[in-house]
């Protein structure tokens, strides 16, 4: 095959191929950014929701666990953790995610463990917000079922 | 050593070595942990441990890519370096911003990190593989430049070869994608789907680019083969890069809230992902083939060829295994993944500075030949026990994400174990995967030997 073709048209198939990609991918781009909003119910966002997602970055919760299957793969899936551990109710989650969070970490000997990281309450309530908020999301009804 | 200032590359490789021992071994330590969940705990959580193990990595790359770049840019160009000085320089800053985010991440909490660094000012943290704080992001934006801009500074006023122009172009694609990394929107798919333009078009992009680029340079000085021909497979092999990597970036938007037709796209344009590698193979293999010199620095050669197999396997074959969309419903965000990550970044990147470490650090330590044959046979009994102990592990990841995905994802969810039950069970393939990450070890303290091994002296 390479014997056919020449240093020419290599650099010919390069900036074509290379240009034609760069097109597609930009094309699709655009439309997602503008289809993301509603995906996502983008106006739910509220301010709790965003304070929730700096709660999230700032103490790292995607070094350990997945969310909507990225990040680390130590601890659960949390992407679905309001419909798993909340069975869909905010209060129910709400209550569940405090006294978790208070609880940690757990004296079970070897168990992996997950930090205490001395969150106030309005961090957790912010934190639940943002997860119940991404549960939300249509992401083609992954993970196949509730375990995540 | 054709150019004096080649000589800057050598901190850059040493350090990269360096660092690479930091990663294994944080690494063992996460694997640890995944055993014995009190080991090192509440010292040194799980969370910390691994972004210490992949910021190392990528850190190690970087110093890796820099030193091959100044090693082969003044010999591709036919001059010196714009500023060796300014690589100095660089180095240093580099190096220093390096340790001291580790510390950072080492010594206080990751929240306090955040604290301390004005994260709200700019909040870029928190993210996986962009972990560092805002300040060290900047500093690698200001590092990038400078390196950019002696590369550039020296093709411009020196000899254009097919492999600068195409590493150059890999530069500025890597430096261009990095600052994505500064947009952190307050919404989690928008800000998924922007992440990716940093982690993806990095790795399987423009790094190929580089790749490519390093791949090709030591196979002209190995092999002997004129550029024509090495030219023209570096442009397939780019080309194809290319055309499956930007499109195949859609194999990460299945599942996390962006739009459906990502499902066929990303399924599509991806499975073209190991065609670039698969070349790369038949490139390296050819060139070795129709070699014109039999060039004394033998092992130099078979790290250019294991790059090329070890690359395929781990970024192609591992990457197709879960690539396809109804196959990522059950394998996403499982123990598959992290297989497939850690083959392909052994065998393509980690592998292609190894490539250039073994053919340049015997030329700058005045060994224009390479090393003696003693030195090569220790090199090679190191090559192999890093490669098999990689496969190894990657294999043992592989056997835990299919248990996993028995266990947890397949059934219906009244006779789906949950996370923990399901990671309890796997435990013993876990196991299996520390053994090997052992011999990883081994393999590169092997490797540190194989530079201090004395040869009997050939009296002239």
């Amino acid at each position: 095959m390479a014997e056919r073709i020449t240093k020419n048209m290599a650099r010919n198939i390069y900036f074509g191929g290379g240009l034609f990609a760069i097109l597609v991918f930009t094309g699709l781009s655009v439309d997602t950014v503008k289809q993301i909003p509603k995906l996502s119910h983008d106006d739910k966002i509220t301010e709790s929701v965003a304070r929730g997602k700096v709660v999230w970055e700032e103490n790292n919760c995607v070094g350990c666990h997945t969310i909507m299957g990225e990040g680390a793969y130590y601890a659960p899936e949390l992407g679905n953790a309001f419909a798993r551990l909340g069975a869909n109710d905010e209060a129910a989650f709400k209550t569940y995610l405090a006294g978790w969070m208070a609880a940690q970490p757990l004296d079970t000997p070897d168990r992996r463990k997950m930090p205490q990281f001395h969150l106030s309450p309005e961090q957790v309530n912010h934190l639940a917000d943002f997860l119940i908020w991404t549960s939300r999301v249509n992401n083609q009804e992954w993970p196949p079922n509730i375990k995540g | 050593m054709k150019y004096s200032s080649q000589m800057v590359a050598k901190p850059y490789f040493i350090f990269a070595l360096i660092l690479l021992a930091g990663e294994i071994v944080f690494g063992l330590s996460m694997g640890v942990q995944y055993l014995y969940g009190d080991f090192l705990f509440p010292a040194i959580p799980f969370n910390v441990l691994r972004m210490v193990h992949t910021n190392l990595l990528i850190v190690l790359l970087l110093f890796g890519f820099m030193g091959a770049t100044y090693y082969l840019i003044p010999e591709e160009s036919e001059r010196e370096l714009w500023s060796p000085m300014l690589a100095k320089i660089t180095f240093w800053v580099f190096a220093v911003a390096g340790v001291a985010t580790i510390l950072g991440y080492l010594l206080v909490p990751y929240a306090t990190l955040a604290e301390l660094t004005y994260n709200n000012l700019l909040p870029t943290m928190g993210r996986e593989f962009l972990e560092q704080p805002t300040i060290t992001k900047i500093g690698i934006v200001l590092v990038v430049l400078s390196y950019i801009l002696n590369t550039t500074m020296t093709v411009i006023k020196g000899r254009k070869t097919t492999i600068s122009v195409i590493l150059l172009t890999g530069l500025f694609g890597l430096a261009f994608f990095f600052l994505f990394a500064f947009y952190v929107p307050e919404n989690l798919v928008m800000d998924k789907f922007f992440w990716w333009f940093v982690v993806h078009l990095w790795v399987e992009a423009t790094w190929e680019l580089i790749l490519g680029a390093l791949l090709a340079f030591v196979l002209i000085k190995t092999t002997g083969v004129d550029r024509e021909h090495i030219d023209k497979w570096l442009y397939l092999i780019i080309a194809m890069t290319l055309i499956s990597g930007l499109a195949g970036t859609g194999h990460h938007f299945f599942f996390i809230g962006t739009p459906g037709y990502w499902l066929w796209i990303g399924s599509i344009a991806s499975a073209a992902e190991p065609i670039p590698f698969f070349l790369m193979i038949l490139f390296a293999y050819t060139m070795a083939r129709n070699r014109r010199i039999q060039h004394d620095n033998k092992i130099a050669l078979i790290w250019a060829k294991g790059t090329a197999v070890v690359g395929f396997l781990g970024a192609g074959v591992w990457g197709f295994l879960h690539t396809l969309a109804p196959i990522n419903y059950y394998t996403h965000g499982t123990q598959l993944t992290a297989a497939h990550g850690h083959l392909a970044f052994f065998g393509a990147y980690v592998m292609i500075c190894f490539t250039l470490i073994s053919y340049a650090m015997p030329i700058l330590r005045g060994r224009p030949h390479g090393n003696g044959p003693k030195a090569q046979s220790v090199e090679l009994t190191s090559f192999w026990m890093m490669v098999i102990g990689m496969i190894g592990l990657t294999l043992a990841l592989t056997a835990a994400g299919i248990i996993q995905i028995q266990l947890q994802r397949l059934p219906d969810a009244a006779d789906a174990l949950d996370f923990m039950s399901a990671q309890a069970a796997i435990s013993t393939v876990y196991g299996v995967r520390l053994a090997f990450g052992v011999m990883v070890l081994v393999g590169l303290l092997t490797y540190f030997y194989s530079f201090f091994v004395k040869e009997e002296k050939v009296t002239a």
